[in-house]
């Protein structure tokens, strides 16, 4: 084998390079074709990943095959790399576009929440426009995010947030939008108007649960997840639930600069609309001396925004010692700011213009000329009143140079020489003689203002002016050569335009409709916040436009998922459907009486989806509480059961009536298994099943004939008590056997002593950190299967396999006992067999006695413990003869590191309802249709792992639970039917045997046959 | 999404590229040199630069510039956040990301832009998971690796990416179990002319450094968790269980993480710790200025002020500085026009003091604005806010682990107007 790093840095390679020298690469195509066949998950997953990087056209059709296959993996990794692979191959020839998006909405199915955030993502790149996908699957998408990975979260959020956008009804009443500012209400269509009127506004189900759904999220690290939740709820909430992305916007401030500079953006629009959001925190948007410029200045902005008439004197106090700051360009933009103030507060606008007056002396130019353009912009609202302050400026005049202040100052006494008619005409007597020294803007107003001198003071100003325009006439420049030309004609009247100079004074001293200080954000909120195009005020490539609210909400029902309850048609009582219920709410939810709690307090608005919860919240606990309720209803399946099944019924399905309460006969089943054991395989088959279809509720009898049959089930794999046995073991493991079976069913039988209330409270009591109180049980199936520790040719004639007896070791309480078989095929006997003291690896393993002597062709059976310590990691020893030492390793399933136990079904739900979030995995699968029967699918389940049945009050539910063999975890199993698909769902505190006990149980569903 | 990454050190020097989607020309980055010229200082660099094809979204940290390559629309934040989680892996795994750990890893780094982005979207991000993919280099393995010619890469098959919870390995074994946390907590503060404060706020981490066995649940509950205004977690804590209960409970990662950043609710007054006295004045002849600073406890809680410094960033015109501390040194650096006073331990009964004349650049107007001072300062065994751990309880593991709680208030942006 090739060194891993090395393979790793040739695909990185080959990935860069492939596109340049494709024949090359073409070459290393059957290699991944291979892999992508390879057994271990992570293999298919990365081959799949190398192969559609290879940006080669050629194969195409390739990997469009290998990308349909992956879908269907049944590992959720490879099928996330299936997603990702889609976009890949999407770019690569966007030809294929019909055929993905049919992978796509295979995928988006999916129940992985590893898949879900990729998927979504391949969605927006390939199909954003197909919402219809996304019908279906958009409460599961809802349900699941708290668990996606935080990347997909955010890809999720956009999407969901496009989408509600076009499927619910806008939820801002009309008197609820915009109390502060109603000059132009934000998305407030007619339409809306008219929904409002006509019937009181209720909000779609699904849409509050998109809500509360999302806001946990606001608690992430991650930065991006947080805006992603907060731009929806900006676009999706009503009003006045919008305040709580407040302090999380604001937490944001305190992380990098980068993404300070985005959340300001993203506030300083939000701050237009709806300034109260933002209020309470004005002071998180203080300056400080090193923030980057572009911060400083977004804060400016935003502080302007939030600027009221209580406020005002607190920002223009934080405002003065801006305008000092070193920083010119902030400090320009600190006087734009102040002047931004004065036009909105007219309360402050003279106590701004005074500031800014006063700013005229200061010694930087940039101030200055920032003042006095800011100024020029206010005299214009008010000029009559204000002439003293165009007096001062005339006399500033000559100290300041910068051009555009000059030229404001120019402009203003032209446009205001009315106000200062002694002032004027001396300011132009100056400018006269400076004229030709001027910039180019000044020189144009001082042409503009010798012109209006000249219409309203002909007397003093004729001379000047002409001067000036003689000037002007022969400047450099055309534009003042144009303009020169044209007031010429425009104001001295002559016989050519005699027409035009009549107008001449309306021209030029027409009134001017005072400029508008407003944000840069205004027109920000036509994108969607927390985009790129937002960012940068322009529509980005690929930018999907958030469109209106519906006037009229589609059809609701298009998200009905028929598939998700399976229950629910079933008829029994709901008590499956507390665990769909439940793992909506996945990792949060820790127990039930939380989650009701929450129910009751969420208001009526979410009534639907919630009381569609409550009630099945609600009905499970009845159904634990009250066990009489859940047995009657059970032992009337049970009947109805063998009714419709009649004499195909076997094995599996009766030991699930074993375990029913009704457990008065246990000593005589205990007296009846021993018995049985002496019957003839065929025999007992034959006679249980007549019994149990003659009398179809005679539990008594059947579960006699049950038991004996079961036991005989398990005994039947013993053919090996023949052969020479280690004869104390034997008893050992039969004693135990008794013992174990006779606690079993006892905790059922109390519940219906007890009052419920106070059983419950028992029970939780029982349940807390590990499950030791729980009842262990004897195994429902023992598996006949031996598998090779050692082969005959390896061990030079001593051969051993070993089987998994499926009992509590005898040695250790948490080791796994195995039942050893030694033959001896050489013509010798061998001597001194035995397990060498020095080799294990890690696990504590239990040897047998030593073995004196083996004759040839004989061999014996002795037992042994290994702790693997719930790992599947295989356990190593050196198995000993008297002349050979052979390395041997057993490898166990993780089916076999559980111990049955028996719970009633009520323990077992309200187990589950602790054992959710992480400590939950499910899957679900198409079943065959041999394998729908209940029996067959215990039969399965119990083959595959070491667990016990647990009477189950509903049809199509099938539930198991065990323990961890070492630590005593809870292991819960559940199979939900509903043709022809089926829900495995594991819950486990173990969570890595969960996951790989979930993917054994799929296998053993999935295949056919027996 | 993200199309491909250069890293730019803050000479200008293009060390590195790497390309998700079809290859881009580096030439796109002429761009960014311009914004980088137009911006003088590094840090008014905009993040986000439009170009006439593309979209370049960077971050500036530890004197690189990270530039990405995006073509069609993305939350910026998104980018940006998955840029910075780079940086961290860096720093995680070289122990500082600069230019020669990344130029001297070049191999590693490749490896982990690999295994961070598929096809631009982010993959595998979680620092535990990336450990089990491509194992940290060490000066120790480094020099096995030379001689037996073995690899860096993980051999096992990592399996964190396929379970439920991908922070966490699985079998993790530790001889002794360790627990630790340790509660920062950070003064935001402006403090106006006359020393009092126009805002003032705490914010605060909790880092963890946890070595357990096995799979763990830790609950970690407050003696007041009403102090706790704003919270954000680690993606390992129930949120459920802290809006019910107010506990943390969680599976930890395996090593250091940070568990949660709170911010504490404004009606609790802000204790401020340090007072400043300070006379910062420029003549308007002689192109000289003068400046005395005293630096004194306020309200300290009876513990003592460590680790104090006091930055002052000059107006341009100062040329140097001649000064002379009572304790402490200083330092004035005429390129930058930065003054740092390093004082170190706070001792209440001789007030530390910085006095002296500055020299100005002769002719040049005087600054009008006296500049602000920056205050460093820590207290350790004091969590300024008053927060207080209540107890750590360990479920689903048999063993008693050690734990610790470590209190640190330190000064964040901490600034003295003048």
């Amino acid at each position: 084998m090739i060194d891993s790093e090395l393979k790793k840095l040739v695909y990185v390679y080959l990935v860069r390079y492939a596109e340049e020298q494709q024949d090359l690469a073409l070459l290393s195509i059957s290699t991944f074709q291979r892999a992508l066949k390879d057994p271990n998950q992570l293999i298919r997953a990365s081959a799949l990943r190398v192969l559609s990087s290879i940006r080669v056209p050629i194969i195409v059709p390739i990997m469009m095959l290998a990308i349909k296959e992956a879908a269907t993996d049944l590992s959720p990794y490879v099928r996330k790399t299936a997603a990702h692979a889609i976009q890949k191959l999407y770019s690569l020839d966007p030809d294929q576009k019909e055929h993905l998006i049919e992978v796509i909405e295979k995928l988006l199915k999916d129940k992985s929440t590893l898949v879900a955030g990729s998927v979504v993502m391949a969605f927006e790149e390939v199909c954003p426009d197909r919402i219809d996908l996304i019908h279906k699957n958009y409460r599961k998408l809802c349900n699941l995010l708290v668990d996606v990975e935080e990347w997909g979260q955010v890809v999720i959020i956009h999407m969901l947030t496009r989408y509600a956008r076009t499927q619910f009804v806008s939820p801002w009443r009309e008197d609820a939008v915009f109390d502060e500012n109603s000059e132009k209400a934000f998305y407030d269509s007619e339409e809306e108007r008219r929904v409002d009127q006509s019937k009181p506004y209720i909000m779609d189900p699904d849409h509050r649960l998109l809500l509360r759904n999302t806001k946990p999220l606001l608690q992430s690290r991650n930065t991006a997840v947080v805006m992603a939740v907060s731009q929806l709820y900006w676009h999706l909430a009503p009003k006045h639930e919008l305040s709580i992305i407040t302090k999380s916007l604001v937490r944001l401030l305190r992380s990098h600069r980068e993404v300070q500079y985005i959340v300001l953006q993203n506030i300083a629009t939000m701050s237009i609309q709806r300034k109260g959001m933002f209020e309470p925190f004005m002071k998180s948007f203080y300056v400080r001396s090193t923030d980057a410029t572009h911060i400083k200045t977004l804060k400016l902005e935003i502080l302007t925004n939030l600027a009221n008439e209580a406020s005002i004197s607190t920002i223009l106090r934080e405002f003065q010692t801006y305008v000092k700051s070193q920083d010119k360009a902030f400090a320009a933009a600190t006087i734009q700011a102040i002047g931004c103030c004065a036009t909105n507060i007219s309360e402050v606008t003279d106590t701004c213009l005074n500031g800014l007056v006063l700013l005229l002396s200061n010694r930087d130019e940039t101030v200055v000329a920032e003042s006095v353009v800011v100024i020029k912009k206010l005299l214009q609202t008010q000029p009559s009143q204000h002439s003293d302050i165009i007096k001062h400026m005339a006399k500033l005049f000559d100290n300041i140079t910068v051009p555009m202040a000059r030229a404001s100052i120019l402009w203003l006494m032209g446009e205001y020489c009315e106000h200062v008619p002694k002032i004027a005409p001396d300011v132009l007597r100056k400018m006269a003689k400076t004229f030709t020294d001027e910039e180019d803007i000044v020189k144009l107003q001082i042409v503009n203002l010798a012109a209006k001198l000249y219409l309203t003071n002909s007397k003093q100003t004729k001379l000047l002016t002409q001067y000036i325009l003689n000037l002007g006439k022969y400047d450099q420049n055309y534009d003042i050569r144009d303009r020169t030309r044209f007031i010429r004609q425009l104001i001295v009247p002559n016989e050519k335009s005699g027409a035009l100079s009549k107008y001449a004074r309306r021209i030029l001293m027409a009134p001017k409709p005072a400029p508008v200080l407003q944000s840069a954000f205004k027109d920000r909120d036509r994108f969607q916040l927390g985009t790129l195009s937002h960012t940068l005020n322009s529509q980005a490539s690929g930018y999907l436009e958030l469109s209106d609210w519906p006037a009229v909400a589609p059809d609701q029902s298009v998200r009905n998922v028929e598939v998700v309850e399976p229950v629910k048609e079933a008829g029994a009582p709901a008590l499956s459907k507390s665990k769909p219920a439940k793992s909506n709410e996945k990792f949060y939810s820790d127990s039930e009486e939380e989650e009701e709690e929450e129910e009751e307090g969420s208001n009526s608005e979410d009534s639907s989806s919630s009381s569609e919860e409550s009630v099945s919240e609600s009905e499970s606990k009845e159904n634990s509480d009250d066990s009489n309720k859940s047995s009657s209803s059970q032992s009337e399946k049970s009947s109805s059961e063998s009714d419709s099944e009649k004499k195909k019924k076997t094995l599996k399905n009766k030991k699930l009536q074993q375990q029913k309460p009704d457990s008065k006969d246990r000593k005589q089943k205990n007296g009846n298994a021993v018995k049985v054991e002496s019957r003839s395989e065929s025999e007992s088959g034959s006679e249980s099943s007549s019994s149990e279809s003659s009398s179809e509720s005679g539990s008594e009898l059947d579960s006699d004939s049950d038991s004996g049959t079961d036991q005989k089930k398990n005994t039947k794999p013993k053919p090996v008590q023949s052969k020479p046995v280690i004869k104390v073991e034997k008893k050992e493991v039969s004693l135990l056997d008794l013992d174990d079976f006779s606690p079993a069913p006892v905790t059922t039988p109390k519940s219906s002593i007890l009052s419920p209330n106070l059983l419950s409270d028992l029970q939780g009591l029982l349940i807390s950190p590990t499950a030791s109180a729980l009842q262990a049980s004897s195994p429902v199936f023992v598996p006949e299967t031996s598998h090779e520790l050692l082969h005959r040719m390896t061990g030079k004639g001593l051969s051993a396999q070993y089987r998994f007896t499926r009992q509590p070791c005898i040695y250790g309480n948490s080791m796994v006992s195995l039942q050893l078989t030694l033959s001896n095929s050489t013509d010798q006997a061998l001597e001194n067999i035995h397990i060498s003291e020095k080799s294990s690896t890690g696990q504590n393993i239990h040897r047998f006695n030593a073995i004196e002597r083996l004759e040839p062709q004989a061999s014996v059976t002795v037992s042994m413990g290994v702790d693997f310590n719930d790992s599947t990691q295989a356990a190593n020893f050196q198995l000993c003869t008297k002349e050979d030492e052979f390395s041997v390793s057993i490898q166990p399933a993780v089916g076999e590191l559980l111990l049955p136990i028996t719970m009633s079904e009520a323990d077992f739900t309200k187990e589950q309802g602790k054992l959710v979030g992480m400590n939950e995995s499910s899957a679900t699968i198409t079943m065959m249709p041999e394998n729908v029967s209940s029996q067959s699918v215990n039969r399965k389940v119990v083959s595959v792992a070491n667990l016990g049945v647990i009477p189950s009050g509903q049809e199509n539910i099938y539930r198991f639970a065990g323990k961890t063999v070492s630590s005593g975890s809870l292991v819960l199993v559940s199979v939900a039917l509903k043709d022809p698909d089926a829900v495995i769902t594991i819950n486990t505190e173990k969570t890595v045997m969960g996951s790989m006990l979930l993917r054994q149980v799929k296998t053993a569903l999935t295949n056919s046959g027996p | 999404m993200i199309h491909s990454l250069f890293l730019i050190s803050n000479a200008g020097d293009l060390f590195l590229e790497k390309h998700w989607k079809s290859v881009i020309s580096r030439s796109v980055c002429d761009y960014f040199f311009e914004a980088r010229e137009k911006a003088v200082e590094p840090d008014n660099v905009p993040p986000v630069i439009r170009t006439p094809h593309h979209y370049l979204i960077n971050i500036y940290r530890e004197k690189i510039f990270f530039v990405s390559v995006i073509q069609t629309e993305v939350p910026p934040l998104f980018v940006i956040e998955f840029l910075h989680r780079v940086a961290e892996t860096f720093q995680d795994y070289f122990g500082e990301c600069s230019e020669t750990t990344i130029k001297d890893n070049v191999v590693i780094v490749y490896e982990l832009l690999e295994e961070m982005l598929d096809n631009g979207f982010p993959l595998a991000t979680e620092s535990n998971i990336l450990k089990e993919l491509i194992r940290p280099p060490t000066i120790l393995r480094s020099m096995v690796n030379t001689i037996t010619g073995s690899s860096n890469v993980g051999e096992t098959l990592p399996t964190g990416q396929l379970s439920t919870i991908p922070w966490r390995r699985a079998g993790v074994k530790y001889t002794s179990n360790e627990a630790y946390f340790d509660v920062v907590e950070e003064i935001d503060a402006i403090l106006d002319k006359s020393g009092t404060a126009v805002f003032a706020e705490i914010q605060g981490v909790i880092d963890a450094c946890v070595k357990l066995s096995g799979m763990p649940d830790l609950t970690l509950s407050f003696m007041n968790p009403r102090l706790l205004d704003d919270v954000s977690f680690h993606p390992c804590v129930r949120y459920k269980r802290w809006e019910s209960e107010r506990v943390i409970s969680f599976i930890p990662p395996d090593g250091n993480f940070q568990l949660m950043s709170y911010h504490i609710s404004a009606q609790n007054l802000v204790a401020i710790p340090v007072y400043v006295k300070q006379n910062i004045s420029f003549f308007e002849t002689g192109s000289s200025g003068r400046l005395d600073i005293t630096v004194g406890p306020k309200q300290t809680m009876g513990k003592t002020l460590e680790c104090l410094v006091v930055t002052v960033h000059m107006p341009k015109v100062v040329l140097s500085a001649n000064l002379s501390a009572t304790q402490g040194t200083y330092n004035y650096d005429p390129v930058t026009k930065i003054l740092v006073w390093d004082i170190g331990k706070l001792n209440p009964q001789k007030l530390p003091n910085l006095k002296g004349s500055l020299s100005l650049q002769s002719g040049a107007p005087k600054p009008e604005e006296n500049p602000s001072l920056n205050i460093d300062l820590k207290i350790q065994q004091l969590a300024i806010s008053g927060l207080k751990v209540n107890r750590l309880d360990v479920y689903g593991e048999k063993y008693k682990p050690f734990k610790g709680v470590k209190y640190v208030t330190k000064a964040g942006k901490f600034q003295v107007r003048t």
